[in-house]
Formats: C-alpha cells, sequence, structure tokens
C-alpha cells in the first residue's frame, strides 16, 4: 500500500467534499489557462504586428533614436546600399533573416494648396518589396492575411496618407473617406490662402517637371532639404488608410523610399534613417545583436567579410521602437498575475479547508496508526500526500478543460480590435502549444494544494496519542 | 526476568487549573508469555496505566521498563519504532483503518518494520488463517461484523510477533457469546506464540481465564494475583 493509493482510497471517501474541492481547483486552473492563453495571444499578436510593421531590429544612425528623428538629414546613413549587402551575405547573419529593407523618416508639411490647407505630418520612405515582404512574416500562425502595401505597383509620385491627414487637406472626398465630416471653419480660411505661394508652386514644379498636370488628389510634401533649405515635392495621393491610431493616422504620409530621398538630398547620395532586419524567429534576436554588434565592431583579424567598423550605428529591437508593446505586455502580464494569486489563495483555503475536516474526521485513526508505530512524520506526509494528489487532479482536469474550452473559443468565429488595429482579429486562445504556461500553473497549483495540506497535516501529527484515540 | 517493569509510576491529568491524578506510585512487574488483567471499577486508572505501559503516553514520574528498554529514554520517533516493532494493540472499538481490507490491515504493521513483500503475503495469510477469515482477506472493514473485525484487530496486533500485546477492554462492545468466542482465540494465540498480554476488563469472565491479575482502585494496585507459576526455564 503505496502513499498516494493510501491518499486516493482517503479521498474517496468523501467523494462529494473531494469532488466540491477538485472543483474549485478545475475552475481555477482553466481560468488561469484561459486569461493567460488570451494575453498570450495579445502579446503574440501585438509582437507580430509590431515586426510586420517594423521589423526585429532596426540598424540607425548612433542618436537618431533619441535626437535625431526630425533630422534625417544630419542622420542619414548614406552606405546603406553597402551595409544592407554586408548583411545579406555575412554567414552568421543570413540564415536567420527573412527581410532587410531601408526606410527614410521625416517631418514635413503636406499642403493641398488648391484648398489652401495644410498641416504638419510624418513622412515615411518606403521600399514597397521590402514592405511587402515583411507583411508575410507569421511565425505564431495566426489566421490573418498579410496585407498588401497599397504602394504596390504605383507611380514614382504615389502616397499613402492617414484618413486624418486626408480629412484636414480636404481630400475625403476625392479618395472616398467614409466618416469624414467636413470642418466648419475650413471656409474661412480658405478664401484667405486661395492658391499655393508662388515659390513653393514653382519649386514643385520644378522638381516634379511637369507642372500643370494636377490631379485632384495631388499634395505638396514640404521639407528641409539636407543643406536647411526648403524643398518639396509634389505627390499623388493614391488611399487614405485609418492607422488605429490617432496621432498616426493625423500625421502619416507614406511614400516611395526614392521620392523621400529626393525632397531630402536632392541631387545628392541618398540616404536612409533605418535599416530594418527582420528575423526568421524573435528567439534569434539575442543572436542577431550579438552577430550586429560584433560587425559594428570592426573586422576581426584574418576575418574575409567585411565588417562595418567604423559606421556609426546602433541596433535597437522593436519593443524599444515600440514601447506600447512592454506597457500592453506588462499590464496583461500583472493582470494574470493578480488573477493568479488571487486564484491561489482561493485554492489555498479550500483545500486547507477540506484537509482540516479530513484531519478531524480521522482523529482516531491518526491515533491508531501512531500507536501501530507510525512516526509523526508519517502522518503529516499522509495527508500532504492527499494534498498534492487533489492538486494533481485538479489540474490535470483543469488543464483538459481550459483545453476544451480554448477549443471552443478559438472555433466560435469571436474577433476583437487590438489596440493600434483598423480591422478585427479572431479571439484565440493559446492553451495548446503553450506548455510552459501548463506546466507552470499545474506545478503552482500543486504546490499550493500541497503546502495548505501542510498546516492540517502538521497538526495531524501533533495530536497527543490518547487523546487522539478518545477523540468521539 | 519480568515483560514490564514499573517503578513508582505516577500520572496526572490538568484539568484546567486542577490537577488529577490519575496513578500514584505504581510499582509492578509483569511476567513474559502471561495472560495479564487490569481489574477496577470505572475510573480506577486501567486504561491510563495501559497507555503508559503500552508507551503511547508518558508518565510525570517514576521508571518504566518494557522488553527491557528504558522507553522512557526514547524520542518520540525512537518510540515508534520501538512500538511498531515490540508492542501490538486491540482497541475496544477495533480501529480497523476503514479505507484498507482486511489483509492490508494485517499487512500495515508489516510494512512499517520493512518487512519484504513476499513475507509479508505469508504472514498475514497465516495470521488469517490462525483467526479464521481466510475467505475475508478482500473485505473492507465496514464489510465485516464486529467479531470478524476484532479478529482482524487480533491478527494485526500479532502480525509483527510483538513481545507484548495491549488490550483495552477488547471485549466491551461485543455480545456476550461473540465476546466469549473472542476471548478463547486470544488466549490460545497467546499460549501459542508465547505472548505477553495485557488487558484491562471488568469482565469476569476475562478476569476467570487470566495466568495474573493486577487490581486497581483510585490509581493504586491494592492487590496481585499469580494464579499460574512461573514456566519452567
Ligand atoms: N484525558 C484526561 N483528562 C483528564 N482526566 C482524565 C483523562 N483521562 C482519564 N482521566 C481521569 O483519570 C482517571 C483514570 O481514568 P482511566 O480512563 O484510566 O480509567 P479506567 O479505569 O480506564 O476507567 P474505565 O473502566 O471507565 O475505562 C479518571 O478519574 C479519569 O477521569
Ligand atoms: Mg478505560
Amino acid at each position: 500500500m503505496n502513499a498516494f493509493s493510501l491518499a486516493l482510497r482517503n479521498l474517496l471517501r468523501n467523494r462529494r467534499r473531494s469532488l466540491t474541492t477538485l472543483l474549485a481547483m478545475l475552475i481555477g486552473v482553466s481560468a488561469i489557462l484561459l486569461f493567460g492563453g488570451y494575453s498570450r495571444n495579445i502579446d503574440l499578436g501585438l509582437e507580430t504586428g509590431f515586426v510586420r510593421g517594423s521589423g526585429h531590429l532596426q540598424l540607425q544612425h548612433r542618436d537618431y533614436f533619441l535626437y535625431g528623428t526630425g533630422n534625417p538629414a544630419a542622420y542619414g546613413i548614406a552606405d546603406y546600399a553597402r551595409i544592407i549587402d554586408v548583411l545579406e551575405r555575412d554567414p552568421v547573419l543570413a540564415p536567420m533573416l527573412t527581410v532587410v529593407t531601408p526606410r527614410l523618416s521625416l517631418g514635413g508639411i503636406a499642403g493641398n494648396f488648391t484648398a489652401g490647407v495644410s498641416r504638419t505630418v510624418f513622412g515615411e520612405g518606403v521600399d514597397v518589396a521590402g514592405q511587402n515582404a515583411l507583411q508575410q512574416w507569421n511565425d505564431y500562425g495566426f489566421p490573418v492575411a498579410a496585407q498588401t502595401s497599397p504602394l504596390t505597383g504605383s507611380a514614382p509620385d504615389a502616397a499613402v496618407i492617414g484618413t486624418g491627414v486626408a480629412r484636414v487637406l480636404q481630400l475625403c472626398e476625392a479618395l472616398q473617406v467614409k466618416n469624414c465630416p467636413a470642418a466648419q471653419a475650413t471656409a474661412h480660411d480658405a478664401a484667405l490662402g486661395a492658391a499655393a505661394p508662388d515659390d513653393i508652386a514653382a519649386l514643385s514644379a520644378q522638381e516634379a517637371g511637369q507642372a500643370g498636370t494636377q490631379s485632384p488628389t495631388r499634395i505638396e510634401l514640404l521639407a528641409a532639404n539636407a543643406h536647411g533649405a526648403p524643398n518639396v515635392a509634389g505627390l499623388t495621393v493614391i488611399k487614405a488608410e485609418a492607422m488605429g491610431v490617432k496621432e498616426l493616422d493625423d500625421m502619416a504620409v507614406t511614400l516611395h523610399l526614392r521620392q523621400a530621398q529626393q525632397l531630402v538630398y536632392g541631387q545628392d547620395a541618398p540616404k536612409v534613417t533605418a535599416i530594418v532586419l527582420q528575423l526568421r524567429h524573435s528567439s534569434q534576436m539575442p543572436a542577431a545583436k550579438a552577430r550586429l554588434a560584433e560587425l559594428l565592431a570592426g573586422p576581426q583579424a584574418g576575418a574575409k567579410t567585411p565588417a562595418l567598423g567604423g559606421t556609426p550605428l546602433e541596433v535597437h529591437d522593436f519593443a524599444t521602437l515600440n514601447p506600447q508593446y512592454g506597457q500592453i505586455t506588462g499590464m496583461f502580464a500583472a493582470i494574470l498575475g493578480f488573477i493568479a494569486i488571487l486564484i491561489g489563495g482561493i485554492v489555498l483555503f479550500t483545500v486547507s479547508n477540506t484537509m482540516s475536516m479530513a484531519v478531524v474526521e480521522r482523529t482516531v485513526e491518526i491515533g491508531t496508526l501512531r500507536a501501530l508505530g507510525l512516526r509523526r512524520g508519517g502522518i503529516r506526509r499522509l495527508f500532504v500526500c492527499e494534498g498534492l494528489l487533489l492538486g494533481a487532479l485538479g489540474a490535470a482536469l483543469g488543464v483538459l478543460v481550459a483545453l476544451g474550452l480554448a477549443w471552443v473559443i478559438n472555433h466560435s468565429g469571436l474577433t476583437w480590435l487590438p489596440p493600434g488595429n483598423v480591422d478585427p482579429v479572431p479571439l484565440t486562445v493559446r492553451v495548446w502549444g503553450e506548455p510552459a504556461m501548463i506546466l507552470k500553473t499545474a506545478i503552482g497549483l500543486m504546490l499550493v494544494a500541497a503546502l495548505s495540506a501542510w498546516w492540517p497535516a502538521r497538526r495531524a501529527a501533533r495530536l497527543a496519542i490518547v487523546d487522539a484515540l478518545r477523540h468521539v | 526476568m519480568s515483560s514490564v517493569s514499573l517503578q513508582q509510576l505516577s500520572k496526572h491529568y490538568r484539568l484546567g487549573s486542577v490537577d488529577v491524578p490519575a496513578l500514584s506510585g505504581i510499582d509492578l512487574d509483569i511476567r513474559p508469555e502471561r495472560f495479564t488483567v487490569l481489574s477496577g471499577p470505572s475510573g480506577s486508572g486501567k486504561t491510563t496505566l495501559l497507555n503508559l505501559i503500552g508507551c503511547i503516553d508518558r508518565p510525570d514520574s517514576g521508571t518504566l521498563t518494557v522488553a527491557g528498554v528504558n522507553v522512557l529514554a526514547l524520542k518520540d520517533d525512537a518510540l515508534a519504532d520501538f512500538r511498531a516493532r515490540h508492542i501490538g494493540f486491540i482497541f475496544q472499538n477495533f480501529n480497523l483503518i476503514p479505507v484498507l481490507t482486511a489483509f492490508e490491515n494485517i499487512e500495515y504493521p508489516l510494512q512499517l518494520t520493512g518487512v519484504a513483500a513476499a513475507e509479508r503475503k505469508r504472514r498475514v495469510n497465516e495470521l488469517l488463517a490462525a483467526v479464521g477469515l481466510a475467505d475475508r482477506a478482500k473485505n473492507l472493514p465496514g464489510q465485516l461484523s464486529g467479531g470478524q473485525r476484532q479478529r482482524v484487530a487480533i491478527a494485526r496486533a500479532l502480525a509483527t510477533n510483538p513481545a507484548l500485546v495491549m488490550a483495552d477492554e477488547p471485549t466491551a462492545n461485543l455480545d456476550s457469546h461473540t465476546g466469549a468466542a473472542i476471548l478463547e482465540l486470544m488466549r490460545n494465540l497467546q499460549r501459542e506464540r508465547r505472548m505477553s498480554f495485557v488487558f484491562s476488563s471488568h469482565d469476569p469472565n476475562v478476569l476467570a481465564m487470566a495466568d495474573d491479575a493486577v487490581f486497581i482502585r483510585d490509581g493504586r494496585i491494592t492487590a496481585t494475583e499469580q494464579r499460574t507459576p512461573e514456566p519452567a526455564a
């Protein structure tokens, strides 16, 4: 008769009480696992979103992240083509990389001068092929299709703007933006500045080299060039896109990299502000970072591959580039922790109550076993085993129920709108495929159950034998 | 050489602030391989004395030697091991473990003393036969009659071949017919296996078949009787 089969028989003795205790644990475990699976899904969903949008890692000019965002001229990476080449050929990095693509960010003023309106914007010059390649990343198997950039196959002067930009620039009608009420005040302003200032129009025409063919969605993007002088680019807006975040919606202008480079650097050598690196798996980030650090440190003695020594670059990961990632995952981790502690407390009291009742009921039995020669430790082991077994059964049932419920939820067709998203995504909870989470929860529950059995077990072990035998 | 030897043994119970003397200055030698009965009116201290001899309680003062060991010097775990090896218990309410079968109940003390499985099986089956329950091995205590339960309890008490078997009114919860049969069984087993049995009882039938009798009143021994001679050496 080993300790666990004895414990099992004792648990079966008071089936109803054991079942209620099991039920409490089952509900607790499945609640933790379902919420854990939900928050895991959110973490991975956010990660997927950020990795698709801006890669795992970005190489930027040193200090660009802290000081340079408004100044692409001063913090550009000049020989980016060579750097990309080095990265793509590097024997260590290459197997990890899925995409390497350059990007140029700039601040400026966008104006629709036929309507006499303008606003400050944040421009992003992208390589469309690279952008589309980034979108293919789906390491966590989300049932969401990759989005193709609207700039795909468009003219060199094409641009995509946020719906907020479209609203202010009075392009809603031309771009067929829904839910875009026209402001009352603009009528007066329009009268004041009816046409673009001549100098800007001239500049724009000179840049575009084709004044006169005005599309109804044409805007002017004004920015400081590399020499600090104003420059302008004429853009044809092909689409207004909701960005999900108002700040972005009101600011974003996406254009072809070539166009952005011409605006900032003119006839000078083109630069970019970031080289975006996307890896096969997020888990490769430390290795990739380490290799990049090696390359940036300079060529090693006897190394065949050219290194990037001397280039004033630094590496940022997606969590640094998108602080909200850490904030949101941190928030969910905190809620999960809170729920786990709460449920742990409930389980603690439920099991300790059950075991205390068992000790009282079995007082005479305890006295008998002690008289027969069982040591105090043996009595303690008896009840701790029972608690542990209850915990193990509760954990096993809880995991099964959580897996079942997760399956039901994942197949129910529910959707939700993640922060910063425009389109709803399927609501899924990741329980299956998260063995670490399942294991942690199950072991945690068993520990809590054993711990809560420990006090009653200790009390049972300390009973005086004769008192226990006299118990009625 | 006595199986149990007590000198000036005293035990008080404390009820709130009042001291209840249960045993005072007990001097007693219990002869080995005898059937000794403690007799006395209710509340005289029979159970208290039996508990002390059985090493499940400690006296306030005095000395106590069981099977040649000064048991009062043993720590709790050592005392538990000592009980497992040398003392068997038969209780008034049988006190079988309800989740264990008759077989497993008898096997339990053997497991405690680390007897190998095959040997355990042999001994349990032998004991089951000796108490007339060979066909009840797989029954739980709840499926047995009072008399059958007490037979299992007797077999359990004898399993480790202890030097001393303690029984506190073992027939009090049985009808007189069953009680008599149980007594007879115990008497026979005690003789066959040459063990020391110490009983407490009100029952004149028990007293009648005792080798030795110890009479207690108000926590003191009033008389002892040795009805059979010392066994030949
Ligand atoms: N746990 C206890 N607390 C306080 N007093 C006790 C306790 N156990 C026994 N006593 C007292 O000690 C005395 C002896 O009790 P004991 O149980 O040994 O008597 P007994 O001879 O076995 O009686 P009975 O024949 O009724 O079983 C009694 O006065 C009893 O009230
Ligand atoms: Mg008594």
